[in-house]
Parts: structure tokens; C-alpha cells; sequence
């Protein structure tokens, strides 16, 4: 089993990086670009003693503790079989 | 009174801090490897600058976990003095010994360079021998030093008199160009509630010589040693 967390800035914190990276892509020709944002992506894998419901509770509880700053970001966590 | 200086996995002002305890302020001072847990013999920590654990996942963000944090937790809450510089202050916050974070640079350069620091507040053991609106001049080396908070804690900090150093210009104003990180109200370096725990981006352990440039950073150690020197 695999779990997938998302971590993403707040959307009121500025993320200077995404800018800088949406600077480029324009610069490059991409068009209708509104916002480019930047955020971390973590797999998580898990053996097959953890089931579903533990799998989601353990991955949002290092997502919360470890993975993201809840002062500046949010995050998200998908579990995959 | 003694000093100590905590090394992580990639502290790398570690001996600048020693250096200048050892020297300056003329006390004893040990260096304290992050897997050691008792703190009880020091009046003083210092976590130093440098990139703990290659900054990796954030800056300061692993450094929580090492086993000493847990002791410096319980050593500021019985009021021990605790001073964050760079990542020392970057290690705080995450460690929620401080509140905010330290996030990337605006223009999203290292900036390594001497600034100015206008001094906001001298009731701290950290400034009471400096002067409220003194000018410091001091070196920055970060890559994230642009300090955010929500509007409550920056109420919070304002209100409190925790501010305790602002980026300004030569002559103390606090300008967008004098702001060289982006920091929320200019922000260099805050205090906790009690006053014990001081984190600062700036290096004042890199000022203590005129030969390097500046020993505006002086005022710090100064301060340090006045006060231990007041309970002892």
C-alpha cells in the first residue's frame, strides 16, 4: 500500500519560487498561465500489516508533524492500494 | 556561568559562537553534540548557525527531532537562556519555541552580506546593554530568512514587545529596501513570551571583531553576560 501526501503553501503565503518558475515557463511561450504554485510531493510505501484506515490516520498524522510547517502549509494525503 | 553550544549534523558556526564566548565574554563554554540530553550544568544554549541537516525537507525542520531539543524545551521552559541564530532561529521556530517561520528569501537568492538592525527593545537578557534604536551592523547568510506569521502572532508580537531587532537603512528607518529577505514588518529576530528565547537571522558571533568588519555583535554577548552575571 502506498501513501501519497501533498504538501502546498497556504494560499495567502507568497511562494516566490512558483513565481520565478511561472516567469520562465511564460518566457518559453506557455500562455494562459494564471498561477504557477510550487509544493512537495512524498510516497509513502507501507507493508502489509498496515491496513486502509491506519495507512490514511498514520501518513496525516507525519503529514501534520513532520512533513509540512502548519504555519506556512497545508497538505493533502491519498492512500493507493 | 556557562555556555553551550549545541552542534547538529552540519552546524557550522558552531567553533564562531565558542570563539567568541570563550574569548569575548571570557567564560566557560563546551560544545554539546545533538545527541546529548543534559543540559543541566548550562545558564546559556546556543544553537548556531550553519545547515543542519542540509536543510533538508526545511531548513530547521529535522533539527527538532535530534534528542537534545527535547532538553532544550525543557530547559527554556524552566527559564534557561536559549539563543537561535540562523538556523539556530530557524530550528526554533519549527521547534514551536518561537512562533512563525522562516521561509525563502523574496528574490530567492543566498543573500550573504552586512546589514543593518535597528534595536527594538532592550528588555531582553539579549539587548539590555544596547540602547532601544541603536543601529547594528551585522552579517546575514541565509537562504531563508524571510520571516511570516499570521496577523494574530505578528498582533501578538507587537503588542508583547517581542520584536526585538528590525532591517533598516543607515539611519535606523525601516524601508522596503532596507528589508533584505522580505520579512513580515521587517523582522529580524524575536523573542518568546518569557523573554528566555531569542532567535535572530543576522550573526552577531560573526561581528565581534573589528578586523571582521564590525563588532557591533558584541552588544549581544555583552548583554548575555550581564545578565548571568545579575542571578549568579
Amino acid at each position: 500500500m502506498k501513501a501519497k501526501v501533498y504538501v502546498t503553501l497556504k494560499p495567502s503565503v507568497l511562494d516566490p519560487q512558483g513565481k520565478a518558475i511561472q516567469h520562465s515557463v511564460e518566457q518559453l511561450g506557455f500562455g494562459g498561465i494564471e498561477d504557477i504554485r510550487q509544493g512537495k510531493y512524498f510516497e509513502i510505501a507501507l507493508d502489509e500489516s498496515v491496513n486502509d484506515r491506519d495507512a490514511r490516520a498514520t501518513a496525516e498524522r507525519m503529514a501534520r508533524e513532520v512533513l509540512s510547517n502548519p504555519v506556512i502549509e497545508d497538505f493533502r494525503v491519498e492512500v493507493e492500494q | 556561568m556557562k555556555f553551550g553550544v549545541i552542534i547538529f549534523p552540519g552546524s557550522n558556526c558552531d567553533h564562531d559562537a565558542y570563539h567568541v564566548i570563550s574569548k569575548h565574554v571570557g567564560q566557560p563554554v563546551s560544545f554539546v553534540w545533538h545527541k546529548e540530553t543534559d543540559l543541566s550544568s548550562y545558564d546559556c544554549v546556543i544553537l548556531p548557525g550553519g545547515f543542519s541537516y542540509g536543510d533538508y525537507l526545511r531548513a530547521g525542520a529535522l533539527a527538532r527531532f535530534s534528542p537534545v531539543m527535547r532538553s532544550v524545551k525543557e530547559f527554556a521552559a524552566r527559564g534557561g537562556l536559549v539563543l537561535g541564530i540562523c538556523n539556530g532561529f530557524q530550528i526554533l521556530c519549527e521547534a514551536g519555541l518561537l512562533p512563525g517561520a522562516l521561509m525563502r528569501n523574496r528574490d530567492l537568492h543566498f543573500l550573504c552580506q552586512h546589514v543593518r538592525v535597528r534595536v527594538e527593545t532592550t528588555d531582553t537578557p539579549f539587548t539590555n546593554e544596547l540602547t532601544r534604536g541603536e543601529v547594528l551592523s551585522l552579517p546575514i547568510a541565509h537562504a531563508e530568512g524571510n520571516y511570516t506569521c499570521d496577523d494574530a502572532t505578528l498582533g501578538e508580537l507587537q503588542t508583547g514587545d517581542r520584536v526585538v531587532l528590525r532591517y533598516c537603512d543607515a539611519e535606523g528607518r525601516t524601508t522596503d529596501e532596507s528589508n533584505p529577505n522580505g520579512a513580515r514588518d521587517s523582522i529580524a529576530g524575536i523573542c518568546n513570551r518569557a523573554r528566555n528565547v531569542f532567535g535572530m537571522m543576522p550573526h552577531p558571533e560573526r561581528a565581534c571583531e573589528e578586523l571582521l568588519g564590525s563588532s557591533d555583535g558584541r552588544g549581544v554577548f555583552r548583554s548575555l553576560a550581564s545578565t548571568l552575571a545579575a542571578v549568579s
